[in-house]
């Protein structure tokens, strides 16, 4: 059943192409309707793993220092990053809890630590359980995870905020804010088709 | 780069989703299932029911989206008096605010986005539909751009999250989400997967099938 890796097939319209040797930081895109095919990466792995784990630094911090202190008339209150969630189940509003705690918690952890669950023992040319679906979920959590979008969240929080009250931002948000960048950079230093074929010749 | 002009499907081929390995099609599927011999995923030569499927949550997505603009989404209690917020007032009062810019791009991302997502979908379903021979190229730049930023949508709700984390000094001033808020992450979520089931292969089968 298993084609020889001379062909891609386009993910939007489904043309063949022969699959040709790129040059570091070259991209192959679809000749018909320009998605992206591939691209190659000049070592992908070292730079992934290493991005992972300073993402996984960065995430330990911005999940236990104070995110944000609020100050109005003399009151202070101090929020975590997942203090938002907890409100959320308190009023009964569990979905909404849930949502945010995915999309900013869950999914990038997940992310962090699929990409070391995988990418770390093939380094070291060893294939870890259940590797192929690990990675998979990996690739899903690049939609779900959504702390990006959540840091303009807090902008317009921030924003509406700003002439009723005090805001202080705390060790957790700078932390968050670098790891949005440090988790981007692993992203783009990642190259799937590296991995899927590094782990198919450990089979 | 220079390619054929053929496709996978027209040389017997189908290629997995998850990691790009080709997979001939088999002959006489027993079960129907096909596992990528690469990553174990499950290989389909075009989304399964992509069109009844993305019509289905797109469907559920407008009627939803009715909610979501007309109850609201937080309603702010200071010193007993409430005030609710819907989406577009939101809006309105940034602009009030004299926060411009901000205001902007809360609109883009909790009204335009959602509203071109919606119609686009549309469109896209009943271009496959009527097998239109129109702009493939475009059309799938198009389905490129939905599913790309429908996750921006969601500022709105992590907003409330952390305005509600914040603000809750009992008697001075406190933070209630709405209904509004779950409807309109609804919608945001349905139409992501409405996006993810629409199969962008089906505006190219109907080109070929002319040819």
């Amino acid at each position: 059943m298993t084609m020889p890796h001379l062909v891609i097939a386009c993910h939007e319209c489904d043309l063949l192409h022969r699959l040709h040797s790129l040059r570091y930081g070259e991209r192959a895109k679809c000749s018909r309707c320009g998605a992206a095919l591939y691209a190659r990466k000049r070592d992908s792995f070292l730079h992934t793993i290493l991005l992972a784990v300073t993402s996984l630094i960065l995430f330990a911090l911005a999940n236990s220092f104070p995110f944000m202190t609020f100050e109005l008339h003399g009151r202070v209150q101090q929020s975590l990053l997942s203090t938002g969630v907890w409100e959320f189940f308190e009023r009964g509003m569990w979905e909404l809890g849930l949502l945010v705690l995915a999309a900013s918690i869950v999914f990038p952890f997940l992310k962090i630590i699929g990409m070391l669950y995988v990418l770390v023992p093939l380094e070291f040319h060893y294939r870890p359980w259940k590797a192929a679906l690990v990675f998979r979920m990996v690739e899903q959590c690049q939609t779900w995870a959504m702390m990006d979008v959540y840091l303009l969240g807090v902008i317009v929080a921030v924003v509406k905020l700003a002439d009723l009250a005090i805001l202080v931002p705390g060790v957790a948000l700078y932390s968050f804010v670098a790891l949005i960048i440090a988790l981007a950079a692993a992203d783009s230093a990642l190259d799937p088709h590296e991995v899927w074929e590094r782990m198919e010749k450990i089979r | 780069m220079r390619g054929s002009s053929l496709t996978a499907a027209r040389s017997g081929l189908m290629s997995c989703h998850a990691c790009h390995q080709l997979s001939r099609i088999p002959r006489m599927s027993i079960d129907g299932v096909v596992i990528c011999p690469r990553c174990e995923a499950h290989v389909h030569l075009r989304k399964p029911n992509s069109i009844s499927r993305t019509w289905a949550l797109l469907i559920a997505a407008y009627i939803l989206y009715i909610p979501a603009n007309l109850l609201p989404v937080m309603t702010v209690i200071s010193f007993g008096k409430g005030e609710a917020d819907t989406i577009l007032s939101g809006v309105k009062e940034l602009i009030h605010a004299g926060m411009l810019p901000i205001a902007l791009l809360v609109f883009f991302a909790s009204i335009t986005v959602p509203v071109l997502k919606l119609l686009t979908l549309t469109f896209l379903l009943l271009s496959v539909q009527y097998k239109s021979q129109w702009r493939p190229r475009e059309r799938t730049v198009l389905y490129r751009i939905t599913e790309l930023v429908g996750r921006w949508s969601m500022i709105d709700i992590f907003m409330i999250s952390i305005l509600i984390a914040l603000v809750k000094l009992q008697a001075v001033a406190t933070i209630e989400p709405g209904a509004g808020a779950i409807s309109f992450a609804a919608v945001v979520i349905i139409t992501m997967f409405a996006a993810m089931s629409f199969d962008p292969r089906l505006i190219w089968d109907n080109i070929e099938e002319k040819a």
